[in-house]
């Protein structure tokens, strides 16, 4: 059971949401920062399950937050991984600059 | 009441940390409020039960993935002012995009109620005086070992995704070169000599090493490395 509310997590998770959201818009230049700020999401999805997991008390939403945290590193990882092979071919980490492919 | 206290302390730090995340100048500074970030995080996770996920979160998250982002940030010799450039120009768009999601997700929140019959739908019921990993463990290696197998093969993935991205072979390893190995002939490497008897191996010009052999030696096979290093010659 939770010591406060279900909606006071919620409403954390929700601004945390929102913030992650606006550090995209914020600083859309700069590849690691957003990567930071995808990361911000996935915190807040995985604290919405969290949540709901302890207020219904059903460990399912806990399984799924693990699942979403696991997936969530293997994206730092190589989303980082493309961003040092990117600097070291064009010398910039600007995402104005991703136009080698020609898309 | 201090289990409250506490949620309101470390939901407020979170929030502020999340915050400078997103609006530090110096992308370092970054890093490291999105690790305070998660420790926040991770205290949130015990506060509402779950002990294991907070720890995987501290020790995932702190320990690896933002060590990660950290390393990434100062390896790389990025102009950081010049990425800043623009970011009065974008801030009008970032509030608003924010601000409408905001004000959407506020209208889930205030209009929005648990289904009568949530209980009975439950998959997993919280069995009480169970530990927390106990219980999670069972779970995940009984109903959903497949999903676990899964993300480990995700993980995998991933791991060799990272190296063949960053991975640089500058030539300079000397590995076996099997193919060459095998197509070695006779006719390559085997003189067949009539030795008279009593006559020296230096006069008859049998002598080995030859002279020549290791100019040729790296020429057919220069990756070979020193000659004799791959036991053939």
């Amino acid at each position: 059971m939770l010591a406060v509310g279900l909606g006071h997590y919620l409403v954390v998770s929700a601004l945390l949401l929102v913030l992650g959201v606006f550090g995209i818009f914020l600083n859309r230049k700069n590849v690691i920062v957003i990567l930071m700020s995808v990361e911000l999401i996935l915190l807040a999805v995985n604290l919405n399950l969290v949540a709901f997991s302890a207020t219904l008390g059903d460990l399912a939403g806990q399984v799924l937050a693990m699942f979403v945290l696991t997936v969530a590193a293997a994206e730092a990882a190589i989303g980082l991984a493309i961003v040092v092979i990117y600097f070291r071919n064009r010398g910039s980490i600007e995402v104005e600059d991703v136009n080698m492919m020609k898309g | 009441m201090i289990a409250a206290i506490a949620f309101y302390v470390f939901a407020i730090i979170l929030l502020f940390c999340a915050a400078r995340v997103v609006t530090s100048r110096n992308p370092v500074h970054s890093v490291l409020y999105l690790i305070l970030a998660f420790f926040n995080a991770s205290a949130l996770f015990v506060l509402a039960g779950a002990e294991f996920l907070a720890m995987t979160l501290v020790i995932v998250y702190v320990g690896a993935v933002a060590v990660l982002f950290l390393f990434v940030v100062m390896m790389l010799d990025i102009n950081f002012a010049q990425l800043r450039e623009g970011y009065q120009r974008y801030l009008p768009v970032g509030l608003a995009v924010g601000l409408v999601l905001l004000v959407e997700l506020a209208m889930v929140l205030l209009g929005w109620q648990v289904a009568p019959d949530a209980m009975n739908l439950r998959f997993a019921p919280i069995a009480a005086g169970t530990q927390n990993t106990v219980q999670l463990g069972k779970l995940i290696y009984t109903d959903y070992i497949l999903i676990f197998q899964v993300s480990g093969l995700i993980l995998l993935v991933a791991m060799i995704g990272a190296i063949v991205l960053t991975l640089r072979d500058r030539g300079v390893s000397r590995k076996q070169n099997i193919a060459a190995q095998l197509g070695r002939m006779p006719a390559n490497t085997l003189v067949m000599m009539d030795v008279r008897t009593g006559a020296g191996i230096g006069e008859l010009g049998i002598l080995r090493p030859e002279v020549a052999e290791p100019a040729a030696a790296a020429q057919d096979d220069h990756h070979h490395g020193a000659p004799g290093a791959g036991g053939h010659h």
